[in-house]
């Protein structure tokens, strides 16, 4: 039987739906471990229910950073026998840094990116979308275990399994002299009204076709009306004209709303491989080569500025 | 800042990309991304050289190098990161790196750092532009065996140690972290510079100290070491072509009537 780790998170009291995401696909491959990075307590339970049998927990990690720490806590366990046929993780910020931290740790290399995985006897193969999804490389992991791999969130669809609760075992965060130097003094969460973006029914993105900061509030507006999430391109993030938990693509967040609109967004490849599971995409562009239109349901060449005070307008009319 | 006067000497890894204006291709061959040709600076990696820069200047004294890897001796892009003020580099190009795993690159990367005698802090960014694995900066930092601080958007020396703006998903973390240190920078923690005349004309005689994996101790895994083996690739399936119309002043109705037409409105 494969022994199945997964990196599991924890926000507001609750698993993440990333960590869900990868139990349930966890529970198909063999017996599944969840390690969490922190207390377990408030969501071994629901670890439980969607297939985790037995749970890892570091305890408080005091401040540090995870990369370090959990993957010192990983290796430790690792070193004490209960060695995993493969690992995985979410591609995000703390799944990407104890991925790596542990790759070295074991000796390892990872996958990232991935979409997919499939073990048949004891080889592994993960699927990775590359050319913005354009081409799927399937790669078989090579030597020995444990394999280490990370998921794009969405990847997999989160189901419970109705599992029972599962046994809680410490593992707590060991020494980690010079490498655990970094310490978290302030935590700042950016408010947000609505519906969050990774969860939105309707998505409402902008990019510099809007041409200047201000401009932005005809995205927010237009999200509104339609009881959806503003999101934006990496290029209006890096300008400073939102913040990056509006970013959609590669280095963001990955959507998969049942309407998509982009508006003044040409269509970076960083940008399509967060969007291009949505179910409708409408396209708002000036330039009709723009690769947008080709992954577009309803693609308008035109100007966002004379477009969307228009659309907003006969939206707002029928209140 | 500035508030000590010590020399600070930072360490700034750099890739050398083709130019993402050209559409990528797999080699047939070796079914990985095809890495010939004229290889320019990661624009990635131009944020980090900036802030490389600015904390030296801000220190008072020491300096800026840079580190790289690529297979067939190229040093176009490690040029540009020169005329931008960086003082020296290293370049390991070896044939036999050709196909290496991000812990490969790592394990280069830090030896690299290491020949240069260390550094005061070791910059790279968050995922190159081409492969984006993401994994380099933090599996050098454990190499290494620093503290490190990933997903930066903005850094302060204040005497041994960074403080940190540390960008997540819900926000940001204020992180402290003593010296020597790594870190990964987030593009727009700063605004690169565009090299001068000047600054082109002195990089091409600043040295550039070209070694292979051997002379830096490491055994060049290359496609044998690299722990995996590309088995399939396949076209994913395409989305099919929609409706493209010009906006005559009636765009807007389009999609109010594409959006009735999913009882979204």
């Amino acid at each position: 039987m494969t022994n199945v780790w997964v990196f599991a998170q924890e926000a507001a009291g609750a698993p993440t739906s990333g960590t869900l995401e990868l139990l349930t696909k966890a529970r198909s491959l063999g017996t599944v471990t969840a390690f969490v990075a922190g207390d377990a307590s408030a969501i071994a339970g629901a670890l439980g229910e969607y297939g985790a049998t037995k749970v890892y927990a570091t305890g408080d990690l005091a401040g540090k950073l995870p990369g370090v720490a959990v993957a010192a806590a990983m290796r430790s366990v690792i070193d004490g026998g209960d060695s995993p046929d493969v690992i995985l993780f979410p591609q995000n910020y703390a799944g990407r840094d104890v991925v790596s931290r542990l790759s070295v740790k074991l000796d390892r290399t990872v996958l990232t990116n991935n979409i997919d995985i499939a073990v048949d006897g004891g080889s592994v193969s993960v699927t990775t979308p590359i050319f913005g999804g354009n081409t799927l490389v399937t790669t078989k992991f090579a030597g020995a275990a444990p394999y280490l791999a990370t998921f794009r969130p969405k990847s997999f669809a989160a189901e419970p399994a109705g599992g029972g609760a599962p046994e809680v075992v410490a593992a707590p965060v060991p020494e980690l002299g010079a490498t655990g130097g970094a310490t978290v003094t302030a935590v700042h969460v950016e408010a947000s009204t609505g519906p969050k973006l990774d969860e939105a029914n309707v998505v409402v993105s902008g990019g510099r076709g809007l041409g200047e900061a201000d401009k932005f509030q005809m995205v927010e507006d237009l999200a509104k009306l339609l009881k959806g999430a503003p999101g934006a391109s990496r290029a209006i993030v890096d300008a400073g004209w939102v913040p990056y938990s509006y970013q959609v693509g590669q280095t963001g967040k990955v959507v998969k709303p049942g309407v998509y609109i982009a508006a003044g967004i040409s269509g970076a490849t960083q940008h399509m491989v967060g969007m291009k599971g949505s179910k409708n995409i409408i396209a708002i562009n000036k330039d009709k080569e723009a690769p947008i239109f080709g992954i577009a349901d309803l693609g308008i060449v035109g100007d966002v500025h004379k477009v969307l005070p228009k659309l907003i307008e006969a939206l707002q009319g029928r209140g | 800042m500035g508030n000590n006067v010590v020399r600070m000497n930072v360490i700034v890894c750099v890739k050398q990309i083709p130019d993402p204006a050209t559409p990528g291709a797999l080699d047939p061959g070796t079914k990985t991304l095809k890495r010939d040709g004229k290889l320019i600076l990661d624009e990635s990696d131009s944020y980090g050289v900036e802030m490389a820069l600015q904390l030296v200047d801000a220190a008072g004294g020491g300096e800026v190098s840079i580190v790289s890897m690529a297979p067939n001796g190229e040093m176009s892009g490690m040029r540009t990161a020169l005329a931008m003020g960086a003082a020296k580099g290293v370049l390991v190009s070896d044939p036999a790196l050709q196909g290496s795993d991000a812990l490969t690159t790592a394990k280069v990367l830090a030896a690299a750092v290491n020949k240069l005698g260390g550094a005061d802090l070791v910059i790279a960014a968050t995922e190159s532009s081409d492969g984006y694995t993401g994994t380099v900066p933090e599996q050098m930092a454990e190499v290494l065996g620093l503290p490190s601080v990933t997903f930066a958007k903005k850094v302060v020396v204040d005497g041994s140690s960074l403080k940190v703006d540390r960008q997540t998903e819900e926000g940001y973390d204020e992180v402290t972290c003593p010296l020597p240190a790594l870190i990964s920078v987030t593009a727009g923690v700063v605004e690169p510079r565009y090299p001068s005349f000047k600054g082109i004309m002195a990089a091409k005689s600043k040295p550039i100290d070209t070694v292979t994996a051997g002379d830096l101790g490491v055994s060049p895994a290359g496609w044998a070491g690299a722990g995996q083996e590309i088995v399939a690739v396949a076209q994913a399936e395409a989305r099919a072509a929609g409706e493209i119309v010009e906006d005559d002043g009636e765009g807007f109705a389009k999609i109010v009537a594409y959006l009735e037409n999913l009882k979204v409105i």
